[in-house]
């Protein structure tokens, strides 16, 4: 039995099986898709889900964003860590 | 991040794909119709292939095969594969009791996103009671494993009602033990084989009240383990749900016939006519259909509906139970406290609730009757 996830800068967050994050034609926008729910990501949600392949721990995506973006690291290091936690509680990120 | 449902799309979210009415489980609140589709007049495999691509053309995101049972159909894989091909999310809507291990590897070879899998209740004797069908939880148990061992995501599907509410802790903690990733309980609704097998399926409030504690306390305790949906029955509520999240806005259903429906129970109201897929594409009836744009959107409502401030949040409620209690499907939904059938309906489940009846009238074909005579209006 899997216990809850807990994220932190050393976690190494991807989709779970199931959970696509997807291009969508018809509306153009991207969505991730999960089981019986469809997420509309914010550009910033996308970039970051985008990053989230199962190589990169939050650690890299975090500097990578702050290089990207020139925003300061440790605001971005909350920012991303609370999100994937809340994702994670929704059963659509892993680590 | 926001679910796409909260705003007005013009596409469908959805395809829900009724590949038949044949199902080894007998479950007294099936929400099929009441007149069964015979396995003659089921569509053949290349017309469901090309509604497929119809979905995924019109931007529908998911597909959900269900049935009746759909495992019955030898050409599901096929299936899936051109959901797949196009870019479908899928979903299998299973009882889980005629796969073996071979043919959920073919499933998944062939691009299934997710299962869903229906318990009857947490123990043998009572689930196989209410299912109708010997030997069920064994197999359901064994197919879980399987899906779980091939790495999909599972979610149980528990309808709750009066004969298995009080094992509700039992069913979250057997999600809990099949690692499943969800559990959508939801409760009876007032209509189809429901409807006649209320007197027997309906909750008390109490039994209602210690579920909804019951949802809360796992919820928090299983946070980041296990999601749990789960939806207070309206009839004892004030205000409806948004059924289908609106008529014809997010859902398209095709009928093992291929009748295409805003809703899975939409052939409960009768006199509503239903375009086939055989006779007209999926796009012109999305569009143009008489069956979708007579309850769309809002135009067609009644006081109080009309002008009430959340006719865009719950879009007047559910039509199938409106037709099921008023007899008149354009009807406010009387879960609505502002219905003049409320009280009607809160009694109705009252008595219902207390009734001394256990005994169902099962769903199999024997027991197929030519309609769903609505309650008389009083
Ligand atoms: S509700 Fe029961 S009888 Fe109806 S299709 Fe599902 S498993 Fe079969
Ligand atoms: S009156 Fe109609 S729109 Fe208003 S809450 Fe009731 S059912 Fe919904």
């Amino acid at each position: 039995m899997a216990g809850r996830i807990t994220i932190s800068e050393e976690s190494v967050p991807r989709l779970p099986p199931g959970v696509k994050l997807r291009h969508d034609k018809a509306r153009d926008q991207w969505l991730v898709q999960a089981p019986e729910r469809v997420f509309v990501p914010d550009p910033i949600a996308l970039e970051v889900i985008r990053r989230c392949n199962g190589e990169a721990s939050v650690g890299a995506i975090v500097d990578d964003l702050a290089k990207t973006f020139q925003a300061p690291r440790e605001v971005i290091l909350g920012d991303v860590t609370e999100m994937l936690q809340d994702l994670a509680d929704k059963a659509v990120m892993t680590a | 991040m926001s679910e796409t449902g909260r705003n007005p799309i013009d596409f469908p979210m959805a395809l829900l794909a009724e590949l038949t009415h044949r199902c080894p489980l007998q479950c007294p609140y099936c929400s099929n119709p009441v007149e069964l589709e015979q396995a003659g007049r089921e569509l053949d495999t290349g017309t469901w292939l090309r509604v497929i691509e119809e979905a995924a053309e019109l931007g529908a995101l998911q597909i959900h095969f269900s049935g009746g049972e759909p495992t019955v159909r030898k050409d599901l894989e096929e299936m899936v594969a051109r959901a797949r091909d196009v870019g479908l999310y899928s979903n299998l809507i299973t009882a889980g009791v005629l796969l073996d291990e071979d043919r959920v590897g073919r499933l998944v070879d062939s691009g299934l996103d997710h299962v869903q899998l229906s318990f009857q209740d947490s123990e043998a004797t009572g689930a196989e009671r209410i299912g109708g069908y010997p030997d069920a939880q064994k197999k359901k148990l064994r197919f879980a494993g399987w899906v779980r061992a091939a790495g999909l995501p599972l979610t149980l599907n528990l309808v709750v009602h009066r004969q298995n509410l009080d094992h509700l802790p039992q069913l979250i903690e057997l999600a809990v033990e099949l690692g499943a990733q969800r559990a959508e309980i939801a409760h009876v609704q007032y209509y189809g084989w429901a409807f006649r097998n209320r007197a027997a399926l309906m909750p008390t409030r109490e039994q209602l009240e210690r579920a909804t504690a019951t949802v809360e306390e796992a919820r928090e305790r299983l946070k980041g383990r296990l999601v749990l949906d789960y939806v207070v029955p309206d009839y004892y509520a004030r205000r409806p749900k948004s059924c289908m999240g609106g008529w014809g806005r997010r859902f398209l259903n095709v009928s093992p016939a291929g009748k295409v429906l805003p809703c899975h129970a939409a052939e409960t109201i009768t006199g509503l006519r239903f375009d086939s897929v055989t006779e007209r594409s999926l796009a012109d009836i999305w569009q143009h259909s008489e069956a979708f744009e007579i309850y769309r959107g809002t135009d067609w409502m009644p006081e109080p509906c009309r002008s009430c401030e959340r006719r865009e949040i719950d879009w007047g409620g559910c039509r199938c139970q409106a037709f099921a209690i008023t007899g008149e499907a354009g009807a406010t939904d009387p879960a609505c406290a502002l219905s003049p059938f409320h009280d009607q309906l809160v009694a109705l489940a009252e008595a219902d609730s207390g009734a001394d009846c256990r005994d169902f009238v099962y769903r199999r074909f024997a027991n197929v009757v030519r309609r769903n005579t609505p309650m008389p209006a009083k």
